[in-house]
């Protein structure tokens, strides 16, 4: 191993120095490999945020456990069941609280533009916090009066007037339905893929926004705990006292649910999956053309090594050693790209689009795969180097 | 000198091309010995099988039948792995000069001691430069053969030939591509750094003009080697 390691850094670096000699090849080259990262960065990026949009609300739920019906899809489509579900939960020890909760999509009249477009709307009971959302549990007194809401102010779409005013101080109203409603307050979430952003209200007012709606029907149950009890156990017991109509999830399980939801049944796992591929592979064509050229127009060079006695294996590994430089230096400007069209991004779709750490790695070893792949393709050209050709 | 171990010991050598029906035979019954410190000089016909001959004494091919004996080693039979060590015992001078133009004369020079990955990068620099001194080329160490006259790039493919020393050079119409006055250069430092370094040549050439630093000349004509002087006449 140690002198695998000598005879590494003793060697010359001819895939280095190769690749130095021809700059134009080079830049080629390394354009195609960072075209191809901000490729795969960006479809990562879309879908990690896709997936995380359609779970804010999930993820920022105050519950211990969380009851759903057994038909639910996801947060917007979650069907629903019998509010006595919640009281039958009471009954099981441990469980200290049940609160209902009302969502359904809405069109609502942008008060700024006077445009319809579709928010969820979500009906808390407001006298315990639902979520995890200091903004919305301060402003809750608000909401208790008739045909209020509190805004979403990351929602999608031309707000800012509405915005400031609402901070000023001023009183703004728009329609849902035929009813006129007084934007109370503002909260910070994020626009989602089928809503453009949401609405928090009063379970009082969500009724009377939605006359059809019974309010025997909930959407979803928050329980809360005791302190010190088990949420698995107590989760159990809760499961097993209620009946089939509903289902019994811990709060980290409902996120789970949300995210497995999303991923069996919307084409974001498969759409991006495959724009992924198609940056993948445009990358390997890339690299392979730089690659196979390369190789070829050395051919003679490599049949004298190999007349002089160097291996074959010696000759992959220039080949090799090309790739992985190329990798590197394509990745280095293709997460640099990346980043900035991140940013672009979250301020042109309000969608939250950030670089995990661990995406960074991935896409790096995806580009190490990717290269190697090209380089693995490209030595079969080798083959071609043969020594007693060269004496001619 | 008679009683040493010839260098290159070849002894009923045939050798065919082609497989089944298209087999063909080049080299016929090819019987040389050559010791070392000799130049020897193959000359003949193109197509007569000289740059054959000039291959398989450098285990760049398979010897197929007879024995053909490199210093010591039997390369009738060697497995590709054996040919590969066998072929480091070489430096090899083409007609085309093949440097890496990638590499810079110095770099190209060190390649043929990076081979043998026996001496540090230091030494190695330290070597090639000296001999890049000997081929006089001293100003031109660091030039891309792209910028080297055709005369200063098989000066450099000399260079590295002989710099690690080898038992054997191997030459193939190394003068082809030169002016007349360029190529006796080539020859003339060819010929004393071997005779330096006590190392064996085998020259294949059409070159008339050089035939004289030859200690021995051998004539090849339809895969078959003659030795007698008469045969030069023939041809």
């Amino acid at each position: 191993m140690l002198g695998f390691i000598k005879t590494l850094i003793e060697r010359t670096p001819l895939g280095l120095l190769q690749l130095k000699h021809d700059r134009m090849r080079l830049l080629v080259a390394i354009a195609g490999i960072t075209f191809a990262d901000v490729l795969i960065f960006m479809q990562l990026g879309f879908a990690a945020a896709l997936y995380k949009t359609n779970t804010q609300y999930p993820r920022t739920l105050k519950a211990d456990l969380v009851i759903i019906g057994t038909q639910a899809k996801n947060f917007g489509k979650l069907r629903t069941f019998p509010r006595r579900r919640l009281y039958q939960a009471l009954d099981v020890p441990g469980v200290a609280s049940a609160d209902a909760l009302y969502i359904q999509s809405v069109d609502w009249r942008n008060p700024q533009t006077r445009k319809k477009t579709s928010m969820l709307l979500v009906g808390q009971n407001p006298d315990r916090p639902s979520f995890n959302l200091p903004e919305v549990n301060q402003q809750l007194d608000a909401i208790r009066m008739p045909d209020t809401v509190l805004f979403d102010r990351a929602s999608r779409g031309k707000y800012q007037d509405i915005i400031t005013r609402v901070q000023q101080g001023e009183r703004v109203t728009t329609e849902i339905g035929r009813r006129t409603v007084t934007v109370a307050g503002l909260f910070k979430v994020g626009a989602s893929f089928s809503d453009d952003g949401a609405l928090i209200t009063s379970d009082q007012n969500f009724l009377r926004l939605f006359p059809k709606r019974d309010a025997g029907a909930v959407s979803l149950g928050l329980i809360r705990l005791h302190p010190g009890s088990d949420p698995d156990r107590v989760r159990a017991a809760v499961a097993a006292r209620l009946p089939d109509d509903v289902q019994v999830l811990t709060n980290r399980g409902y996120i789970d649910f949300e995210m497995a939801e999303i991923k069996a049944t919307s084409p974001i796992g498969f759409v991006f999956g495959l724009g992924t591929t198609m940056g993948f592979i445009v990358g390997i064509v890339i690299v392979y053309q730089v690659l196979s050229t390369d190789v070829n127009s050395h051919l003679a060079e490599y049949a004298t090594f190999k007349a002089m006695g160097y291996r074959n294996a010696y000759l992959l590994g220039v080949i090799f050693e090309e790739a992985l430089i190329l990798s590197i230096l394509g990745f280095i400007p293709g997460l640099a790209i990346a980043l900035g069209a991140y940013q672009l991004t979250a301020t042109a779709t309000a969608l939250p689009i950030a670089m995990p750490f661990g995406r960074g790695v991935i896409v790096l070893l995806l580009t190490f795969v990717m290269c190697g792949a090209s380089g693995a393709i490209a030595t079969r050209r080798l083959q071609a180097a043969d020594p007693a050709d060269i004496f001619s | 000198m008679m009683n040493q171990k010839p260098v290159i010991a070849i002894h009923q050598l045939d050798h065919y091309f082609g497989t089944g029906k298209l087999r063909k035979q080049v080299l016929f019954d090819i019987n040389l010995e050559i010791f070392a410190g000799e130049i020897v000089i193959m000359t003949g016909p193109s197509g007569s099988g000289k740059t054959t001959l000039l291959t398989l004494i450098g285990g760049l091919r398979s010897a197929q039948s007879g024995s053909l004996n490199i210093l010591g080693q039997e390369l009738c039979g060697a497995s590709q792995k054996e040919l590969v060590k066998a072929r480091r015992h070489n430096g090899y001078i083409f007609q085309a000069h093949n440097l890496h133009g990638s590499l810079t004369a110095l770099e190209n020079v060190q390649m043929g001691l990076e081979v043998h990955g026996t001496l540090s990068k230091g030494e190695r620099h330290r070597r090639a430069t000296e001999m890049l001194k000997q081929v006089g080329l001293k100003e031109h160490i660091d030039y891309y053969p792209a910028n080297l006259s055709g005369g200063q790039k098989q000066r450099v493919a000399i260079a590295r030939a002989l710099v690690s020393r080898p038992k054997i050079v191997l030459a193939d119409e190394p003068t082809a591509a030169l002016d007349k006055k360029t190529g006796r250069d080539v020859v003339d430092l060819m010929h004393d750094l071997a005779k330096k370094q006590g190392c064996t040549i085998l020259l294949v050439t059409h070159d008339n003009r050089i035939l004289d630093i030859a200690d021995q000349i051998v004539y090849m004509e339809d895969g078959r080697l003659a030795t007698q002087p008469e045969s030069v006449a023939m041809s």
